[in-house]
Formats: C-alpha cells, structure tokens, sequence
C-alpha cells in the first residue's frame, strides 16, 4: 500500500449521465468535471439526484446514458471494484463500517489484497506509519459501535484514503457530525486537496459549509445541471440558495417575544438518566417548557441530549427525579402521549421513530392507525381512510410522491425525515420534542420547517428543540440551554444568547459564565 | 485414590461430561458459525438426527466408521445448504426455514432409519486416556470418543479463525452489518451459504458422533433434543466457539448427572434429575435473554433474537 501522497489523482468527468427509477428521472443528463485537487460540492434540493450522480460514479450504480471520462479515457463503470482500480471510491450516508469489529479491523478487511491470514501487529504497525502522514486521527484499536460519528466519519476517509482513492465521494458527510466535527473534518480533506493529494466530491445540505470548504460548486436540479462554477469571493450562500430552488429561499424571523409567561407544559425536576455508553449521567436540576415557548438545547452531541429526549420519549427508563407534564408525572405511554398531544422528531428518525420495513403510508399513520377514521369501531384497519390519511399527512412536507406504497427504509433520509415532521408536527399538537429536525433537508424545505415551529409555537404549543445548528436555535429559541457532560451549564434567553459564549459552554468552558436566564 | 468409590460420581460426571459433550460441541459449532454470519437454524435437530442416521447407514454399508462421519458430514452440508438456500430467498423467514429443515430431517431420519434400528455397524475407535490406571471405573470414564479430540481442535482453530483469518472476519462482518459487509465488497449471500452449509456438515458429524460410539446404533430417540439444546449452549457461550467447548462439556455434565446417581445408588430423585439439561437450558435462556450483558457478542443481523 502505498501513501497517498504518490501520484495525484486523476480528472473524473460525467458527460450526460442519465439514470431513471421507474418513472423517476433521477438524473437527466448530468455533466460534471471533478478536476485534480478540487473540492467538488454537489448541491441540490432533496431528491435532485446528486447521490444517484456519485453512485454512477463510483460503480455502485450503472447510468442509462452518457459517458464517464476519467483522465481522458472512456471508462466503464460496473462494479466498485471497477473505481476502485481507477483510485475512486465513496463514503457512504450510512456508515458502512462493521459496528463489532475494531478500527484496524474494518480497514484491513476492507482491502481486497488482505492477507488470508492476518498478522495484526503488521497490520498495527503499517496503519500507524500511514497515519503519520495523514492528517486525521483515529483509534485503531477502538470497536466501531463505541465511536462517535465524527470518529467514524474519519474512520471512513482514512479507509478509502488506505484503498489507494484520490477521488473521494462523499454523500452528506457532515449530516452526522456536530459543526465542529464537520469542520475539522472538511478542513482536513481541502489541505489534502490543496496539497494535490485528493479531489472530493461531496454533497451537503450546509451552505455555509460549501463557502468555507470547497472550490468548485455544482448544482443540480430535478436530474438537471443548472450551475457550475468555481466558488470565489461573489458567491455567497444565498446565491448557492438560489440556484438550488430557482429562487431566494423565505428566511425565518425570529418570533416576537411573548409576553405573559403561559403555564409550564414540560417541567423537569432534579432528574437523573444513566447514560448509554456510560460516562457521567444526565443530571437535570431545573427544566421548563411553557406553552408557546421554544426552548432550544444546545451542545455537542453526546452530552446527554440523547439520554434526555429518550426519557422523554419513554424510550429510556428515568432513575430518580421528575418529569411532568401539565402538572402531571409524565408517563410516556400512548394513552399520556394521546392526551398530552406530544410529538416527537428524535435523532435517526428511521431507526428510533419508524418501523423501517413498513411501507411508508403505515409509518405516517402510526399514531392514528387506531382511531376513526382508520379504525372501524370492531378495530378493522380501513385501507382506503389510511392511503387517504397517509397522504395528507406526507403533502404536509412534500414526502416523495408515489411513495406511500414502499418500505420507509428504501427512501432517502430527507425523506424519511419528511415523513416524520409530517407525521408529528400536525396542528393540534401541544408538546413537541424535536431532535435536528431539518436535519438531511435542503434549504427550502429546512425553512419549512422552521416556520412551522414558529407556528406551533404562536398556537400555544410547548416545543423542546434539541439542535447542533447554533444559528436554528439562536434563531428560533425563546431560551436556550447548553448540556454539557449531562448537565445544563448555562441558560440565556433567545434574544441574548451570543455565539461566542454558547461555544464556550458547548465545550465545557462556563463554569463562571453562568448568565442564568429567569427560571 | 485407591477407593474409587468417593470418587464415583465426580468421576462418572466427569466421564459422562466427556461422553455426551461430543455431539452438544459439534452441534453449537456449527450453529455458532451459522449464527455469525447472520442466520439462525433452527432444525439442527433435524440435522443432526439425519446426520446420525446416515453415519450408521454407511458404516454398517461400508463396515468404516470414518466413512460413516463422511456420509454424515455430507448429509449435514446438504441440509444446511438447502437451509442456506431457502434463507436467501426474499422475504423467507429464517425460523420458519429451519424449523422446515427440522421436520425434514426428522422425517428423513425416521423414514430412512428404519432398516438400521436392528443391526450393528462398527464403532470409532477410543481413545483411550485412562489406560494408565488399574481402575476400571477410570480407564471406562476416560475413553475418548475420537472426535471429541476433533471438537476441540475446531473451537480452538474456529477462534483463531474469527480473529485471524480473512475468512473468519468476513463472516463475522456479514453477520454483524450486512449493509456494511456489502460497501467492504463482501459478498453477503456466499459467505452465508458457505457458513450455513458448514454448519450443518458440523451438525451432521454431531450425528456421527451419536451412532457411532459406544453406545453405538441408531434409535429414532437417539438424540433426545440435543441439538436443540445446542442452540441454548451457543447462546449461553455467547458466540464464542472455545466457550463452546466449555458449555458443550457442561451440558454433558448434566446429563449425566441422573445416571451418576442412579449408578452411585441414590436413585430416588434420579428421573427427575434426568432434567437437567433441559433445566439448564432453560434456566440459560431466561438469565441469557433478559439481560443486557448476556447479549454481548450477538451478531447484529440476528434481529429474532434481539
Ligand atoms: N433505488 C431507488 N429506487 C427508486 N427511486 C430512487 C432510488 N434511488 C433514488 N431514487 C429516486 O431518484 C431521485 C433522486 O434521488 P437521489 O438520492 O439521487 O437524491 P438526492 O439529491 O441525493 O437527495 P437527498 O438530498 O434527499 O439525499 C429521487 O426522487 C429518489 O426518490
Ligand atoms: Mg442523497
């Protein structure tokens, strides 16, 4: 194995690629030139088709039609391992890492030359010497399931750096991480870049993110290349915006203050919730949601927002302290959820929200399949109230048309986010859990739902918004708190939350900068 | 130790452990490997019956005991390919599959059965670890079925495999993240099938290991659940074919804990004691299931289990 540094990578270009699924023209004629040391962003509104585009790139899909051009050579795609041999390669959505095996593991497996039989101190001693000259750090010796997402993001690039790719895919690496991870992460990859070390293509949904990082930008719209061009000093966000969804996306303003406190819906007292992965428990003195009150928490993943939300949610069993709802000790089964008229967008909605091989229809009914008009009163499901229910449920927030009839597993995640939005945000809710709730949705629709917690909330709606994206919460909080190892360690009102200090806090530094709000 | 008869029932346990382990071991091996890679078989009963049957069919044909354990181990890779096979088809549920392959097998075992329930094939050979002692009772405890030598020799170089080698890895892989064994440029199906079909090869030896040494001949109750209460042994091992070995010898143990006894002459509880490995069985299933801890090493794909 050599180091990535030998021979630069080669020039990858798409001449008319088109791909259909059915009826769905995913991509319709698709040109993109990815040149040597460029990093390539691929934006587009969700379903534009910027995954099946780097799909055909890397030989996990064929194309219908067009051409694929790498270093001036016609070249056939059929089988990854066909891009692999040209230095090509992806890192995937969704982790494509063997949660139970170690770091070394995964990447010694994933090599197709790996010894029949391994001797692991070789293998230790040459992924050391290659890190050396690789600017990202890991833990060899670490089992996959322990890593954070961030960590196993790194995991994924070292990999395909290891395969020998210097052209590197990569389909929505930051949806995971938390905003610091995403930048150490893409800064990484644009000095390996700058150095002509590797191109990157990647897709992302963060505009900022395409400002900071890249060097070229590509937009796609409905299979369509509707830009192009080197990224200088005149493109901005709201440009990129604009050329995404053909007009300048509405922003959200912040809601106006309300004035008379409204009764507290969601009240947490000196609660106390062992964590997943061990580490220091959540541990919650005071917490208050009001009616028509958007509290936003704040924090690096894994301090515990988790842990919280799954108590709220009745997914994790609380060891002391109290949650009430409306006064009342809060009992996370359907009947309370029922009459409490919570909702709930947790984190990875496919797997904590969903039932992933049920069709999609049967997931946006879950929380009504047992009630007229679905129901009839001897408990027979109606199929035609559900299909009709179902559908009104995915316009809400434009789920993929047609659909309804497929397991929820197989749609894109800002589909399956959608859905979930769809399913939970309806109007008469009065308690709201939402967890990254624009999480995987393009500019547009990221506004949708921004405004419709605004507007939950102008109706009385209670709503705990647990986000990484500092900028969603400053804008839409009423207050906000920041976790830190399980605990909250500061708490400021919405209007005079500062970057600066719920960074600093984010990272642990707030001990004096406890500016608490009123609560 | 010159008065055997303190020493009776440790010693008679210890020959029993050593006696009934052979078949628990080979059948959990197999179903171990199966497991890893993602798929459950639940008719290793049948398997292992079918495997039992043919090893005493074509010994008593051929008149060798090995080509008994050949014909066995390739009635168990048949079984288990069709298992195999069956378990790659969408949307086949694997625990209706193998519960398919343990009425076959049973049905097969019976039927083809029936013409060697009379007579008398030739044995394994013994080996035999107690010939240094003047006690009968320890030269008879210590007399090794010869693939119980075998057994061990394959939990230890099965975890070798699933540490060191290529292969061992792979199936570990597909058997944990399918998805993800797929993006490494595994080929999830193959790997199944192969650890599928040697698994059930592995059961089928099982069989052999039944009919084939003393108390030799076939019985349509020659198995008495065993496989079955392998796939709990495999559990309560926790995937790991060396702590195979271990469960394998315990189970044993507890078989012959009744006959012990009755032979030791405290023979009143002794039919009731006769439980015992289906009370270990279950007592594994409980604490196994319901705690967290117990779960380590379970092989993510293996959502019935979960
Ligand atoms: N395997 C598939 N079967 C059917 N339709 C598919 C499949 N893969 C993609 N599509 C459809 O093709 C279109 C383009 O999908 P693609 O995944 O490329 O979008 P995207 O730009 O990556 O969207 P997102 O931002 O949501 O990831 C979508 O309408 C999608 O539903
Ligand atoms: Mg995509």
């Amino acid at each position: 194995m050599t180091s990535a540094g030998l021979d630069p990578p080669p020039r990858v270009e798409a001449r008319g690629l088109a791909r259909r699924f059915g009826p769905v023209i995913a991509l319709d004629a698709a040109d993109l030139d990815v040149r040597p040391g460029s990093v390539h962003a691929l934006l587009g509104e969700n379903g534009a088709g910027k995954s099946t585009l780097a799909k055909c790139l890397v030989g996990a899909l064929a194309a219908d039609r067009g051409r694929i051009v790498v270093d001036g050579r016609d070249v056939t795609l059929r089988h990854p391992r066909d891009a692999h041999a040209l230095g090509l390669g992806m890192v995937w959505q969704h982790f494509s890492l063997v949660p139970c095996l170690t770091v070394l593991e995964n990447l010694v497996l994933a090599r197709p030359d790996a010894p029949r039989w391994i001797d692991w101190r070789h293998e230790r001693a040459a992924l050391d010497a290659f890190l050396e000259d690789v600017p990202l750090r890991i833990d060899p010796g670490a089992r996959v399931a322990d890593l954070a997402a961030g960590e196993k993001q790194r995991v994924e690039v070292v990999r395909q750096l290891r395969l020998g790719h210097r052209v590197l895919f990569l389909d929505e690496p930051t949806s995971v991480l938390t905003p610091q991870e995403a930048d150490a992460l893409l800064g990484r990859l644009r000095a390996l870049a700058d150095a002509g070390r590797i191109s990157v293509v990647l897709t992302t949904h963060k505009l900022d993110e395409v400002i900071a990082h890249a060097t070229h930008v590509t937009v796609l719209r409905r299979g369509r290349v509707v830009a192009d061009a080197p990224l200088d000093r005149t493109i901005d966000a709201a440009t990129l915006a604009t050329w995404m969804v053909g007009h300048a996306p509405p922003s959200v303003a912040r809601p106006a203050p309300r004035d008379a406190r409204q009764p507290a819906r969601l009240s947490i007292r000196a609660l106390r919730v062992a964590r997943a992965a061990g580490g220091p428990p959540v541990a919650i003195d005071a917490l208050d949601v009001h009616a028509g009150e958007i509290v936003g928490v704040a924090g690096v993943s894994g301090n515990g927002q988790r842990e919280l939300v799954e108590a709220l949610c009745g997914q994790r069993s609380v060891d002391q302290g109290a949650i009430d709802v409306d006064a009342r000790p809060w009992r996370a089964d359907r009947a309370s959820m029922r009459a409490a008229r919570f909702g709930c967008v947790p984190e990875s909605p496919l797997a904590n929200a969903t039932a992933p091989d049920m069709a999609l229809a049967d997931n946006l009914v879950l929380r009504v399949f047992d009630r007229a008009p679905i129901a009839s009163r001897t408990g027979r499901v109606r199929r035609d109230a559900l299909r009709a229910s179902a559908q009104a449920l995915a316009a809400r927030f434009a789920v993929q048309s047609g659909a309804l009839g497929r397991a929820i597993a197989t749609l894109s995640g800002g589909n399956v986010q959608r859905a979930v939005l769809g399913r939970e945000l309806v109007d008469d809710t009065r308690l709201l859990v939402a967890v990254n709730p624009a999480f995987g949705l393009d500019v547009g629709a990221a506004a949708d739902v921004r405004r419709r917690l605004v507007e939950l909330r102008a109706t009385g709606c209670a709503v705990l918004l647990v986000s990484e994206d500092l900028d969603e919460l400053i804008t839409l909080s009423d207050r906000i708190v920041v976790m830190f190892e399980g605990r909250v360690v500061l708490s400021t009102l919405g209007v005079e939350a500062d970057r600066q200090a719920l960074g600093l806090a984010m990272a642990g530094h707030s001990a004096i900068a406890s500016a608490r709000a009123d609560n | 130790m010159s008065d055997p008869g303190l020493w009776a029932l440790p010693l008679a346990l210890a020959g029993g452990a050593l006696r009934a382990a052979t078949p628990y071991l080979f059948v959990s091996l197999g179903e171990c490997l199966t497991e890893k890679s993602g798929r459950i078989n639940v008719g290793v009963e049948g398997i292992l019956l079918v495997g039992a049957m043919s090893a005493f069919g074509a010994a008593w044909a051929t008149g060798s005991p090995w080509a008994g354990i050949a014909a066995a181990a390739a009635a168990g890779a048949a079984m288990g390919a069709l298992h195999g096979a069956l378990c790659s088809l969408a949307r086949v549920s694997h625990v209706a599959a193998g519960v398919a392959i343990l009425v076959l097998g049973t049905g097969i075992a019976f039927f083809a059965g029936k013409p060697f329930i009379e007579p008398q094939a030739p044995t394994l050979p013994a080996i035999e670890l107690g010939a240094w002692s003047s006690h009968p009772a320890v030269a008879s405890a210590l007399r090794l079925n010869p693939l119980l030598a075998l057994g061990v020799v394959l939990a230890f170089g099965m975890r070798a495999a699933f540490r060191r080698a290529r292969v061992g890895l792979a199936v570990i892989a597909v058997g944990d993240d399918a998805a993800a064994a797929t993006a490494m440029g595994l080929h999830v199906d193959r790997t199944r099938l192969a650890a599928t079909t040697l698994g059930g090869a592995l059961a089928g030896i099982g069989g052999a290991s039944l009919s084939l040494f003393h108390p030799t001949g076939w019985s349509e109750a020659i198995s008495g659940g065993q496989g079955l209460m392998a796939m709990a042994l495999v559990i309560f091992a926790r995937w790991d074919p060396v702590r195979c070995l271990g469960a394998a010898l315990l189970f044993g143990a507890a078989g012959a804990l009744a006959p012990a006894l009755q032979a030791a002459g405290h023979g009143h509880a002794w039919q009731l004691l006769h439980l015992a490995p289906h009370a270990l069985t279950l007592a594994i299933l409980v604490t196994g299931t319901t705690r967290a801890r117990a779960m380590r090493g379970l092989p993510g794909e293996l959502a019935v289990l979960r």
